[in-house]
Parts: structure tokens; C-alpha cells; sequence
């Protein structure tokens, strides 16, 4: 594992993670065909803490964080160099399947998207994907009751997924992706189709999981990191070139960050002078 | 006019300022109005073409059921189709073939059609072979149904050197294959991205996100296309004509040539016989009822469960 990874970019401020680290990303470039979408940064994700990513639009935070579980794979034209260490397996290696790497790194999406079923089959799915054997009611039932959701669906188990509100699919999702008891959860904005009260509960409930999960969020919401995430990768985009690549300009303690950034340019975004 | 203080129409009466009055917006119906009158006589029209639309329908329908119902009995349900000059009789034979055809249409042309559906609608949805299946399902949905009938006779008939059943079947096979394509392709791509990327989230393979996601997704969709495939196989006889012929014999094998219900029809309203004619009043009712019952059912498995 490499917990103190060097500085591959002038001027840009690395991580000093201090706990253990669960993943480390270690970008060198991340091309869209020729289009050149992420440059050298390296983003430590530690375990039991929320990392957040912060960035202006097109900044590669999205790509970043999907670069994690492999779920770019799914797009022919995505092309990444570097690699991206999971308790110290590059998961970019050609041995490894993308599927499997999958099922131990979860991942929540910006829009809720529960599957067309009960919303006890969808909590089931993944489980009964791995061929659980064990009681399926019971895991159903803890993970509903994980992702703060337990109380609102139990008498309508039977129910479609889709027949619940937004914040209430959201929650059906992050129940669904914790029941298989991933060991990191990637969270793609899943706030930013959600009400302000919805967005509360799950913040609450991200405090909650980062007990038992690693959890790296991706946040449009510069507030929402300050509640919630313990250290922040600050992203930036570079037009110099005359193309738009998104970089890591600085990544620390949450409070680091907005308080006492050591780079001008995260100091005007939290300040909020660009966006 | 430059009154700050807006006044109320009842205020206004009670202080007889008339001509206050006169200045407030008029915000009352106006029946006889020219664009009001328009829009009335063009929905009108619009309630007129669509009875108008359901008029041949029912009117099949009506004639059906008051020339063949009388002659529909356990009799006419079971019984062989009488000779020339023979009173009584009936269709049985050509139930049971026009459901052994179309059922071995079905079990054709479904395997076939879904698996190229899940190439077209997931698997390469944008390469030149797809584009070309797809502009040919669509042409083939407006094919002359009795080209099918004489394609699959060079096809099988000539070669097996009998008409049969089988014959018939894929004949029927053919027809029924573009439309279950088209409509399984279409309730695939209906199935939202979010929820394919859901699933390949969670470690699902490619195999997976198709089997345990996208199918039952679509299944209403996937399901409604195949009755209605299944529906108009039922009430084609041009594909038969040169493939299954007829008999007047139930089905011993699917070698030899097979009776249908929609042949029967041709054969007997033709003849000058009044026994005939009223055997294919009562066989066009039950083939009616057939392709209704199919409509039927495709709405209510097409019923969205969740």
C-alpha cells in the first residue's frame, strides 16, 4: 500500500493520509478517445472516512471516482493509464475481472435507480447475485434498516421500488448496495436529485455508514462536504492547452481545505468566486 | 385609470362609475367567438373520425356473430368438414391445426427474435449489421403475406415433396418474426440506462444485466409484441395456401397437409353449398374470437406489475 504517494504534479498538494489507506488511485492520464479528460493526480481513498470530490464542472471528479470501480469500462472510447491500488491489487491489471472488482466496491448514483421490482428483490439482488445461502429476510432487513429505510417500507415490502418517492429510492439504492456488504461505496452526487430534506437524511445517513464502509463521495455541493466528508480532493480544469483536463489541485483535511488552502486557486473556489 | 387603489366590480356598481366599469377586462365565455367556434368544430371532428374508426370493427364483428353464431355448437367445434352434398359437420380439424401452426410459429420465431432483439437493442445497437436487420424487419412487416407462402413452398415444400404443418408453421414463422424483433428491440431500449448501470454496479456481467434486468424490464413490452404477432398469424391464410393446403382430416403428423381455420374459410365461403357457407360464417366467428382472446390477454400481461 502506498500511503504517501509523491507528488507527481508542480505545485499540486498531495494527501498526507494519516489511517490506513483502502484504495489508492493513481492516475496518469485518462483519455474519452483522444481527448485527454484527467491528467497525474493521485487521490488516497482512507478507510471509515468520506472522502470528498470537490471540482467545477468538467473538472474529471465524476471520471475520477467511476475510474474506481471500474464502471468506465463501460464506455469503449474510456482509456486509462495508471493504476488504482485496492489493498494493494492494481485493479487495472489485466487479470483482474471488472466484475468482480464491482460486487466489493459499491457504488450509488446521481439519479436513484432502483430495478423494476419489489423493493424487497431489489434489496435481495445483489445478495441472491453472489448466491447467498444464509437467511435473505434477515440481511434484507438489516440493510433496509442500514440505509435508514426499514421503518418507511416494511409493511410494503411487496411494493415496486419505483413506487417510492425520490429520496425514498435513493435510500432503496444505498440499502441495495450495502447489502452485499461492499467494502467501499462510491457515491456519485446522490444528493443532487434529491430534495433539501431528503438530502439531510442522507447525509445523516453517510455519518452513519462511514462506521462500517469507506466511502468516497462525489459532491457538486461545496456545503454538503463541508457536513459530511472528512478529507477533500479539490479538483480543478486546465484550459491552457486549448482542451478542458481535469486535475487534482489539492487534497487534505476537509477544514484544511476551506479554511487554510494552501493553493490560490481552491482558496477562489471555496470562497466561491468561480463555480 | 392611474388609480393606484384597484376597486372591486361590486365597489364600482355601488359608486355608478360606469365608466370604470367599461374599462375592466372582460374575462366572460365567449361561445360564438370565431377561434371559439373553431376549436369546438374541431373537436367535434375529432369524436366523429374516431367512431368512424371503430365502425368496420364492429360491424365485422355484429355480422359475425348473428350469421355464425347459430351454426357455432359442440358439433361444428369437433366435427370433420362435410363433403359436398353432406349436411352437419364442422371444423375441429382446423382448430387443432391453426393452433399447431401457429404455436410452432411461436416456437420459432420467439428464440430467434429475442436473441436478435438483445443484439440490436444492447449488444451493438449501432453497427451496420444492425442497421441492416433493422431496416429489413421493417420492410419485412409490410411483405406480402402470400410470398412468405411461396418462398417457404420453393423453401420446403418442393424439397420435403409434401405440404405439411411444418411447412405451414414456418411460413407463419416468417410473418411472425419481424413484428416480435421490432416490438422486443423497442421494449429493451425502453428499459432505462440507469437502471443497466445499476446493475452492472452491483458486479452483474453483460449476461446478467440482460438476464435478471432488461428482459423482465421489458417483459410487458416483449410480451405484448409476441401475442400480437401471435394474434396475426392466427388470421393469415395466404402463407398456408401454399404450404400446409388443407385436409379434412385431424393431424396425425406434421408431414402432411394440414387443415386451418383460416383456409377453411376460403374454401368453404366460396362454394355453393348453404351447409358451407354457414360452417364458414361459424369458423370466421371462432377465429374472430381467437385473435380477440390473444388481444386480450397480450393487454393484460402487457400490465405493468411494478
Amino acid at each position: 500500500m502506498n500511503a504517501t504517494p509523491k507528488t507527481t504534479v508542480a505545485g499540486a498538494v498531495p494527501a498526507a493520509p494519516a489511517g490506513a489507506v483502502v484504495m489508492n488511485c493513481q492516475i496518469d492520464k485518462v483519455f474519452y478517445g483522444d481527448f485527454l479528460a484527467v491528467r497525474a493526480s493521485t487521490v488516497p481513498i482512507e478507510k471509515n472516512k468520506i472522502t470528498g470530490f470537490i471540482g467545477p464542472s468538467g473538472c474529471g471528479k465524476s471520471t475520477v471516482l467511476r475510474s474506481l470501480n471500474r464502471m468506465n469500462d463501460l464506455i469503449p472510447i474510456f482509456r486509462f493509464e495508471g493504476k488504482v491500488t485496492y489493498h494493494g491489487q492494481d485493479i487495472y491489471d489485466k487479470k483482474v475481472d471488472p466484475v468482480v472488482v464491482r460486487r466489493y466496491i459499491g457504488m450509488v448514483f446521481q439519479q436513484p435507480n432502483p430495478f423494476a421490482m419489489s423493493i424487497y428483490d431489489n434489496v435481495a439482488f445483489g445478495l441472491r447475485l453472489n448466491g447467498f445461502k444464509g437467511d435473505l429476510d434477515e440481511r434484507v432487513e438489516k440493510a433496509l434498516k442500514g440505509a435508514a429505510c426499514w421503518n418507511e417500507v416494511k409493511d410494503k415490502l411487496k411494493n415496486s421500488g419505483l413506487s417510492l418517492s425520490g429520496g425514498q429510492q435513493q435510500r432503496l439504492c444505498i440499502a441495495r448496495a450495502i447489502a452485499t456488504e461492499p467494502d467501499v461505496l462510491l457515491m456519485d452526487e446522490p444528493c443532487s436529485a434529491l430534495d433539501p430534506i431528503a438530502t439531510r437524511r442522507v447525509e445523516e445517513l453517510m455519518l452513519e455508514l462511514k462506521e462500517k464502509y469507506t466511502i468516497a463521495l462525489v459532491t457538486h455541493n461545496m456545503q454538503q462536504a463541508t457536513r459530511v466528508a472528512d478529507t477533500t480532493a479539490f479538483f480543478g480544469v486546465d484550459i491552457s492547452q486549448g482542451s478542458r483536463t481535469g486535475y487534482l489541485v489539492e487534497m487534505g483535511p476537509t477544514r484544511q481545505i476551506f479554511e487554510d488552502p494552501q493553493q490560490q486557486l481552491t482558496g477562489e473556489y471555496v470562497r466561491g468566486e468561480f463555480s | 385609470m392611474n388609480d393606484p387603489h384597484l376597486t372591486t366590480t361590486a365597489e364600482l356598481i355601488a359608486l355608478n362609475d360606469l365608466e370604470a366599469l367599461r374599462r375592466l377586462p372582460n374575462l366572460d365565455r365567449t361561445p360564438f367567438e370565431a377561434r371559439t367556434l373553431k376549436s369546438g368544430i374541431l373537436t367535434a371532428l375529432t369524436w366523429i373520425a374516431a367512431l368512424l374508426a371503430s365502425v368496420p370493427l364492429l360491424s365485422v364483428i355484429y355480422m359475425l356473430v348473428v350469421e355464425g353464431g347459430s351454426r357455432l355448437d359442440w358439433e361444428a367445434l369437433t366435427a370433420l368438414p362435410p363433403s359436398a352434398f353432406e349436411q352437419g359437420g364442422g371444423f375441429g380439424n382446423a382448430i387443432i391445426g391453426t393452433l399447431v401452426m401457429v404455436g410452432l410459429a411461436t416456437l420459432i420465431s420467439v428464440p430467434i427474435g429475442l436473441f436478435a432483439a438483445v443484439y440490436l437493442a444492447i449488444l451493438d445497437p449501432d453497427s451496420r449489421l444492425a442497421h441492416s436487420v433493422r431496416f429489413l424487419s421493417k420492410t419485412l412487416t409490410g411483405f406480402p403475406s402470400i410470398l412468405a407462402g411461396v418462398f417457404i413452398y420453393a423453401a420446403l415444400v418442393v424439397s420435403m415433396k409434401t405440404y405439411s404443418a411444418l411447412a405451414g408453421g414456418v411460413a407463419l414463422a416468417v410473418l411472425m418474426l419481424p413484428t416480435v424483433v421490432l416490438a422486443a428491440e423497442q421494449a429493451m431500449m425502453m428499459v432505462p440506462k440507469k437502471m443497466k448501470d445499476a446493475a452492472f454496479g452491483m458486479g452483474c456481467t453483460r449476461a446478467q444485466v440482460i438476464w435478471k434486468v432488461v428482459l423482465p424490464t421489458g417483459a410487458p413490452g416483449i410480451l405484448t409484441g409476441v401475442m400480437l404477432a401471435i394474434a396475426g398469424a392466427a388470421g393469415n391464410s395466404a402463407p398456408l395456401l401454399f404450404t400446409a393446403l388443407f385436409s379434412s382430416y385431424y393431424l396425425t403428423s406434421l408431414t402432411e397437409p394440414t387443415a386451418s381455420l383460416a383456409i377453411l374459410i376460403f374454401n368453404f365461403s366460396g362454394m355453393p353449398y348453404e351447409n358451407q357457407i354457414e360452417l364458414a360464417w361459424a369458423a370466421s366467428l371462432v377465429l374472430v374470437m381467437v385473435i380477440l382472446l390473444f388481444n386480450i390477454l397480450a393487454r393484460i400481461i402487457g400490465r405493468r406489475k411494478y
